[in-house]
């Protein structure tokens, strides 16, 4: 495609989106929906047209999973690998759709029609093994599906003329409380904000501070705190990010609650705006959750419509959102890398101080809080604090969602206060025989049934939500491995021990699943782990250990029966390097082998 | 307080340019004295008031209590070190900036012998494409020197980094990805910059023989020190 040619696609885009810097990732994003990948042309005719360097605009390109520089076919397949999607058959069914459409996985088959990737857990756990189709994602896939996605591919039919039901995502509310059964009008949460600021703008953050609320995302700091530092920081303009990217492996409640409430995920950016000074919103929504972005947007104009958006945004200030939808990358969750994501950049976390509060979105004080928690500040506008802080324990005040997967039932999301058991938990997700649970993703802790009575909450066990139940018969070390492997693939490597330190535990892990592990290199997980927690830039390097450390701790067996019994194993066979030469020269006698035989 | 030792710092100065300006040594790779702090080597990280982080990117604040010189931390150091070495392919008896090198003489310090991790044998060809300059990608530890001084002193943007985890590279500004298609030229601050052999001046070969060469004279934490920004009238 030429320069001339790309016009009629580039121009509406940057027309929508402006001809600012700040927002190559999304006209990026745009781009490659219209053309299916983003050619050398298209950077280049990019990087033009925004100002940018060339190896600035490939730079950030070839960072997001999603994005394309090759051509990767009129039909893009992504299949979920997340932990529960293999528990469901995933790899199987991936094996069948590729003989179905006489593709190879990972390459684009040569007629330009198909390609078939694997990619991070796509948080469709309870309704799994699920799938990308040019970014649109299809639940539930089993043989009759996957035949079906064959044949439509193979009929290339468009996409939008697909059965609507292969679609169709059901928010599957197992448990609801106080926030799932809320029963508020649109704008009812601003006004009572308006109401409790009264004169002073304190009022909603002195009612958030009482509450007790502390941020959902897993990290529990302090809502209130959160937000006063904000609204007392220098600054000409604020703003208030909600991040809905939902990326740990194992948790969906926060897609249910754009699919449900999105009504009172945008009332609580808004009492959040006019609680600190900010007339600026953005909704950073995870690529994976793309299928949701038209019902977003249409919530959004239709409560501009009603004036709870826009100038005088409820009856206050004005507020208004943007959404901005990521690409394929796990570290854009962590705050400071989504802050880069949405101005535009690699989702590198930001070195701290200063804090997205002081210095954020633009370098200018900004709130970034998890969708749950924006939901929360709503329902504290309305009910107050005293009301939240009946719900849960003394320093985990209220409810929280829990995305419920793997081995039970009734898989979905729960809400329970703060302060359940996990059993009470697994008992109501019709867990029979749970031998393990690992409770906050990879990246929080893995339980076994000895301590099924400890408490989800921020004194005992914080979560962010993700609640994945593994039953008899699991090998948790292949869980283990697995997620190994994930942190390996989503680390942004920036630092020495994140991109070196998680690629090495995932050989290390690699070596001992193929046989050939010894106590070195259990002592080299030991080493990888520390230099990992003690020298990584940022979370993910801080917890992607938290698998290994927790199987080999509570599961240690699954360790160490794979072991070899010697204190070093080579990972190399020089025995089985000269097969090739044993065939060749037609030989299998004692002599032609090394080791004991010889 | 470092090591049990009061350091005296200006508002403004991190941990490890406050250490360096009073004449203390905390290892460090990507940071250098005339560009912002980066904090992605991560050697210079110690004990700040009980949290490891980087010292470099991490403010000086009265009454911190930072150790740097612990087993522990040599550890940490010593792994870091290795890590870089088994992620690159580095030969430095054929390295032209052998002696000259920060990533040979900061293993030479913390008495780095082997990788000690499986070598990854990355396939990175070299670029030879420029008149006067030479790129081999197998030597380059993503510090962002480059990247830095081309932006902020030459004022050319040639470099950046692409991909994400350990598929991470260095690329160069035009559409070929050639440095001798960029406004590259060997005068700019961006090779001076390089701490290690990556990117390297052509017809250049062992004018100083090995043996005589900067880290060959004195070790790396000696050097550092020297080249130190102090404020006027303050002395080491």
């Amino acid at each position: 495609m030429d320069a001339s040619s790309l016009s009629p696609v580039l121009d509406p885009i940057l027309a929508r989106w402006g001809r600012t810097p700040d927002r190559l990732l999304q006209v990026l994003r745009e781009a490659q929906d219209a053309t299916g990948w983003l050619s050398p042309e298209l950077l280049a005719a990019t990087a033009r047209s925004l100002g940018l360097p060339l190896a600035h605009v490939r730079g950030v390109a070839s960072f997001y999973s999603f994005l394309a520089l090759e051509p990767a076919g009129e039909y893009r397949v992504l299949l979920s690998d997340g932990v529960t999607d293999r528990m469901d058959g995933s790899l199987e069914l991936g094996e069948r759709l590729c003989r179905r459409l006489w593709a190879e996985p990972d390459h684009t088959a040569g007629d330009g029609l198909v390609s078939v990737r694997r990619t991070s857990c796509t948080g469709l756990c309870d309704q799994g093994p699920a799938a990308l189709v040019n970014g649109i994602a299809i639940p539930r896939l089993d043989g009759r599906v996957v035949d079906a996605i064959a044949d439509l591919i193979l009929a290339r039919r468009p996409l939008d003329t697909w059965p609507v039901d292969l679609f169709s995502i059901p928010t599957n509310v197992r448990r609801e409380d106080v926030l799932l059964r809320h029963g508020l009008s649109p704008g009812v949460a601003i006004a009572a904000a308006l109401a409790r600021n009264g004169a002073a703008p304190a009022g909603m953050i002195a009612e958030l501070r009482a509450s007790g609320l502390r941020g959902r995302g897993g990290a529990g700091y302090p809502t209130g705190n959160k937000w006063a530092s904000c609204e007392a920081a220098p600054g000409e303009s604020r703003y208030i990010v909600c991040n809905a990217d939902e990326g740990e492996p194992g948790t969906f409640k926060d897609r249910v609650l754009l699919a449900r409430e999105a009504d009172l995920v945008f009332e609580g950016m808004t009492l959040a705006g006019h609680a600190v000074g900010a007339t600026r919103g953005l909704l950073y929504l995870r690529g994976e959750y793309r299928y949701l972005l038209d019902s977003l947007e249409a919530t959004l104009a239709r409560r501009r419509a009603a004036g709870l958006l826009g100038a005088t945004a409820g009856g206050g200030p004005a507020f208004d959102v943007e959404i901005h939808v990521g690409a394929g990358a796990y570290i854009c969750g962590e705050e400071t890398a989504l802050l880069e994501s949405l101005e535009g950049k690699r989702g590198i976390p930001r070195n701290r101080p200063p804090y997205p509060v002081t210095h954020g979105y633009l370098g200018r004080p900004t709130v970034v809080d998890n969708v749950e928690t924006l939901c929360a500040a709503a329902l504290i506008a309305v009910h107050g604090a005293v009301a939240w802080r009946r719900l849960g324990t003394t320093q985990s005040s209220g409810t929280k969602l829990l995305s419920v997967a793997g081995d039970c039932t009734r898989r979905g999301v729960y809400e329970f206060p703060f302060g359940v058991t996990v059993r009470e938990v697994l008992e109501a997700a019709g867990a029979d025989d749970p031998i393990a649970v690992q409770v906050g993703g990879p990246s929080g802790t893995l339980i076994d049934c000895a301590e099924f009575e400890r408490h989800l909450s921020f004194e005992d066990l914080p979560t962010g939500g993700a609640f994945t139940v593994f039953g008899r018969g699991r090998d948790l070390f292949e869980v283990a491995r697995q997620h190994v492997h994930f942190f390996a693939h989503e680390s942004c490597g920036f630092c020495t021990p994140c991109r070196v330190g998680t690629s090495m535990l995932a050989s290390v892990m690699d070596k001992i699943h193929d046989g050939h592990g010894s106590r070195h290199e259990l002592a080299e997980l030991d080493r990888l782990t520390s230099v990992l927690g003690n020298g990584a830039h940022c979370g993910l390097g801080h917890t992607a250990m938290n698998p290994v450390r927790d199987t080999i701790t509570r599961f240690a067996p699954s360790y160490e029966r794979r072991l070899a019994s010697a204190d070093f194993a080579p990972a190399f066979d020089l025995d089985a390097a000269l097969a090739p030469a044993r065939r060749m020269t037609g030989r299998d006698d004692p002599a032609s082998h090394l080791g004991d035989a010889s | 307080m470092l090591d049990g030792a009061p350091v005296p710092f200006e508002p403004g100065q991190t941990v490890l340019q406050a250490a360096l300006a009073a004449d203390r040594y905390i290892p460090h790779l990507c940071y250098h004295p005339e560009f912002r702090p980066h904090g992605s080597c991560k050697l210079c990280t110690a004990s700040v008031g009980g949290r490891l982080v980087a010292t470099c990117t991490t403010p000086a604040e009265a009454g911190l209590v930072v150790d740097s010189e612990t087993p522990q931390l040599r550890d940490v150091r010593r792994t870091l070190v290795q890590m870089l070495f088994a992620e690159g392919n580095h030969f430095c008896p054929s390295c032209e900036k052998s002696g000259n090198c920060q990533l040979q003489a900061q293993g030479s310090d913390l008495g780095v012998t082997t990788a000690g991790f499986r070598h990854l044998y990355p396939d990175r060809p070299i670029d030879a494409s420029h008149p006067d300059a030479w790129i081999d990608f197998n030597r380059c530890v993503l510090c962002e020197l480059c990247v830095r001084a081309s932006d902020e002193v030459d004022g050319k943007h040639v470099f950046a980094l692409a991909g994400r985890g350990l598929t991470k590279h260095l690329i160069v500004n035009a559409p070929s990805n050639r440095l001798g298609d960029t406004t590259f030229a060997a005068s700019d601050e961006a090779m001076q910059v390089c701490p290690v052999g990556a990117i390297l001046p052509k017809r250049v070969g062992f004018a100083v023989p090995i043996g005589s060469r900067r880290y060959d004279q004195r070790p790396v934490s000696a050097q550092a020190l020297d080249d130190a920004p102090r404020p006027a009238g303050r002395s080491p």
